[in-house]
């Protein structure tokens, strides 16, 4: 009888009275608080269910409401009775009645046999601790809370802000350093009855009586006075969200829970049948005096606030849609854009599939059809190809298919002809990588062989377009990777950007490009774009060409030299 | 003006539910704490079997049905059922909102204080853990944390090949023969004026209002609400009022919890069911829809693609991203 536990019991009666037999099986004294919300007639018959146990009492009630000073009053009168009664504890364990023994609770009474002199109680400053929620951590200390925080928001809220505006301080008690902790510890004799007989008892429990969250940080702080040896942390694996709300296991962390080797687990769902069926586990030999390492059990639940605050980057769903405006980082992963390549090289996409295994695709946003790598008519995800549902949300197009093709680059072709609403979007996701040859969208007029006054005005149109994209991309607000050269410059030396484009697809600094796609045939290039100057349009974007540029593709001036080097 | 709408709405079920009769009416068996499930339905007798046994499976306590002047014998069915309260009703589905007035009407009767699923007969709920965890576990989980309603998508299933040879027989899951989803083309956007986000996108604005996608159908949906008198819901259940109860989704990034809602309409019954809805004209847009799926002709009526995904459990629905386990663990 070296262990006393004392239990706060709030709700699930019917559970609380299967841990009390678990402990009162493993020789526990227990000294029972029950809530005195629960009604007198539910209280009565657990009491009377309970009356076969001889080593189990019940301590005077208190009405608690979270976060309240009345938990500690609770835990103070059970206590003292506790100790009291069964003068033979050694160690007392505050547990409450959603807390179930993992391991056999002998296993416990041997692991604290062989500490005698140890407090178990998480206690640490409130510099050194960052989960405090609503913003109060220091605070708690040195304001006063007499609303309650549950029930009364709105006032507890416009109270703290009074008492900031007008710079109120509450004194700390002499000797007193505020520590926070979990509320669930297991301390020894002396330092419990230390604590509870102190003579500046009063002075401290008027002082606590208006910090707020109290159970988490009166025997956090006194255990510090008093006791000779703390190691800090609990032996109730206990784990908190977000918010501040605990944690509840279900029947499917059964094999988590096994594995944790934890005395006590909290809180366990009342309705998790499989677990009050298999624990408290069999005396095992094998485990014997194993320290817990709830190492996995941690894993699992920073996951969860981790997903609860950051989520998944690139995914929109009915859960989680962050404001695609103001992200910085709007999509899952980086991608290339690419303007005006297409245009001058013959097979350029098959090329640069090739040298990066990216997937690359034509004009995703052409007027006719969104162009896919594999120009299928519906892809990864269920995309469709047709171009009036991509552009119904144009944004959302590009997000999905990048949500869908995640762990593969993606590459797609852009140009002044498609549809321009993602302007925006791309420029400002850091995740988009853009190169764009200005004025390349003239190469497939010129190659086209139309009436010259049909391509004076889609010229025109089409420069109108690009220039203002172009100011987008210039603009202080994109955030993307932007490269732009005018064509000139471009069918100049193109071997740069080209290294450039598969070192970024890649991820890494990629050998020297040793195979080039072939520049489309560029002969008499220099008298057409003349003769557009001639007719009044003048295609400023496109750079200086002069007049008798003419490039074939098979002497290229600059290809020989570049792969000499 | 919501406030003003929703007492509207209000005030309209109320005086709608002179139109409901009641056949069996079991509500005293209910407890508190119990999770009730409202539907409405006509002719679905073949459904009703699996309807119950998959929700039952789930942890429904109590079925608050309406039979909306069914001829099928699935009354008969539903009423002989020891968990179900059943109302029936030959008024216009139409001219209730598509069946919401009556619905809302036994929500403010029955369902305050009790979290209430609200369903179609085709239409299967699927949750974060729903393989090891009751509803009651999630009602208890979304108390605690301060949540009152519980955002879905709608997944529309289909089978793989026409869906006039996907053959649905009583008593049957359904989704096991329409066992295939579209997995990333889904849509969204801000309804600012209440809240609420509006998914289109699936195989049916793909096969069917690629013309028009302004028209496809909507796939939000808010289906798990811890009542109180003064909800109702505005549009099926798209839309719920107060609109804070439409903010189901983090606009921080992080992500809430959430759900699915698989639908399975795509199967053998469906193209004589489109006719029919197509000449009735009581559903949504005049059942502008129904049109649009009665034109096609049935053997091309196959929304299968190659990268089509096939169905197995909410694990994988989670890590696609069409639902989330948020921060429940």
């Amino acid at each position: 009888m070296s262990v006393g536990v004392i239990m706060l019991v709030h709700t699930a009666l019917d559970r609380a009275e299967q841990a009390i037999r678990h402990w009162v099986d493993g020789g526990c004294p227990v000294v029972v608080h029950v809530d005195r919300k629960v009604g007198p007639k539910q209280y009565a018959s657990f009491v009377d269910a309970l009356s076969d146990l001889e080593t189990v009492q019940f301590s005077r009630r208190h009405t608690c409401d979270w976060g309240t000073w009345a938990l500690v009053a609770a835990t103070q009168d059970a206590a003292t009775q506790l100790l009291d009664s069964f003068p033979k504890v050694r160690h007392v364990y505050l547990a409450s009645g959603a807390c179930l023994p993992l391991r056999p609770v002998s296993e416990l009474c041997a692991y604290l046999d062989a500490r005698p002199e140890t407090d178990f109680i998480e206690s640490s400053t409130t510099a050194d601790v960052p989960w405090t929620v609503g913003g109060l951590d220091k605070e708690r200390f040195t304001l006063r809370f007499p609303f309650s925080w549950r029930r009364h928001r709105k006032i507890f809220d416009l109270y703290v802000k009074l008492q900031q505006l007008i710079r109120f301080r509450r004194r700390i008690p002499d000797g007193v350093i505020p520590h926070m902790g979990s509320q669930w510890w297991c301390l020894t004799r002396q330092t419990l009855s230390a604590i509870l007989k102190d003579p500046k008892r009063p002075a401290h429990d008027r002082y606590f009586r208006k910090v707020w969250i109290p159970d988490e940080s009166y025997f956090q702080t006194m255990a510090r006075l008093h006791s000779t040896k703390i190691e800090s942390r609990s032996l109730t694996l206990s784990k908190f969200d977000y918010q501040g709300k605990p944690h509840i296991f279900y029947d499917d962390h059964l094999a988590m829970l096994q594995r944790s080797g934890c005395f006590v687990a909290r809180k366990i769902w009342h309705r998790a049948s499989k677990l009050y069926d298999a624990f408290p586990e069999p005396l095992n030999s094998v485990k014997g005096l194993v320290e817990p390492n709830p190492s996995s059990v941690d894993r699992v639940f920073s996951n969860a606030v981790d997903r609860r605050t950051r989520g998944r980057p690139g995914l929109y769903m009915q859960s989680r849609f962050p404001t695609i405006d103001r992200e910085n980082a709007v999509t899952v992963g980086p991608y290339s854009v690419l303007q005006g390549l297409a245009e001058t090289f013959e097979g350029f996409e098959a090329w640069l599939a090739n040298q990066t295994g990216a997937d690359v695709h034509g004009h995703l946003y052409a007027p006719d059809r969104a162009h896919f790598a594999d120009q299928s008519s519906v892809y990864i995800g269920g995309l469709s190809d047709d171009p009036t549902l991509r552009d119904y949300n144009a944004k959302m197009f590009l997000t999905n298919l990048l949500w869908n093709t995640r762990g593969t680059h993606q590459a797609f072709q852009f140009g002044p002809t498609d549809t321009q609403t993602i302007n925006w979007m791309i420029a400002k996701d850091t995740n988009a990588r853009i190169t764009v040859v200005a004025g390349a969208w003239i190469i497939p007029l010129f190659r086209a062989r139309q009436t010259f006054s049909d391509i004076r005005r889609e010229a025109a149109r089409l420069q109108r377009i690009e220039h203002k994209q172009l100011k987008i991309l210039r603009s202080p607000f994109a955030k993307a990777r932007v490269r732009v050269q005018t064509l000139a410059e471009f069918v100049r030396s193109p071997m740069d950007t080209l290294q450039t484009i598969v070192d970024e697809m890649s991820g890494q600094p990629r050998p020297r490009l040793t195979e080039v796609p072939n520049m489309v045939d560029l002969s008499g290039f220099g008298a057409f774009l003349q003769e557009l100057r001639n007719q009044g349009m003048h295609p400023f974007l496109t750079g200086e060409f002069p007049t008798d540029f003419d490039v074939r593709p098979d002497d290229h001036p600059h290809r020989k030299p570049y792969l000499v080097r | 003006m919501l406030r003003l709408q929703r007492k509207r709405w209000k005030f309209r079920a109320f005086r709608k539910r002179r139109e409901l009769s009641v056949v069996q009416n079991r509500t005293t068996t209910i407890k508190p704490g119990d999770i009730l499930l409202f539907c409405t339905f006509r002719n679905e007798d073949i459904r009703l079997p699996y309807f119950f046994e998959y929700y039952r499976n789930l942890g429904v306590d109590h079925f608050l049905m309406v039979d909306n002047g069914g001829s099928d014998g699935g009354s008969a069915f539903a009423a002989e059922q020891p968990d179900v309260s059943l109302w029936s009703t030959e008024a216009g589905y139409g001219n209730s909102r598509f069946g919401m007035d009556w619905l809302t009407y036994l929500q403010w009767r029955y369902a305050h204080g009790h979290w209430a699923l609200t369903v179609d007969v085709d239409e299967f709920f699927v949750y974060p853990f729903c393989d090891t965890r009751p509803l009651a576990a999630l009602g208890d989980w979304l108390d605690a944390s301060d949540v009152r309603s519980f955002g879905t998508i709608m997944l529309d299933m289909y089978p793989k090949g026409p869906v006039s040879q996907a053959v649905y027989e009583r008593g049957m899951d359904p989704l096991q023969i329409a066992d295939w989803f579209d997995t990333g083309n889904y849509t969204i956007s801000r309804n600012k004026r209440m809240r609420n986000l509006w998914i289109q996108g699936g195989p049916r604005a793909r096969a069917f209002f690629a013309d028009n996608p302004e028209k496809a159908p909507a796939l939000n949906k808010v289906p798990f609400v811890k009542w109180s008198r003064r909800y109702t819901y505005v549009s099926s259940t798209h839309m719920i009022l107060p609109r804070g109860l439409n903010l189901v989704y983090d606009q921080q990034g992080g992500e809430k919890t959430s759900g699915v809602l698989l639908h399975a309409k795509f199967l053998n019954t469906f193209g004589d069911r489109a006719k029919e809805e197509a000449s009735r004209g009581e559903h949504y847009g005049g059942a502008d829809e129904y049109r649009r799926y009665a034109d096609i002709p049935e053997q091309e009526a196959d929304l299968w693609s190659k990268w089509s995904a096939q169905y197995l459990n909410w694990r994988q629905l989670e890590g696609l991203g069409l639902m989330s386990k948020g921060n429940w663990a």
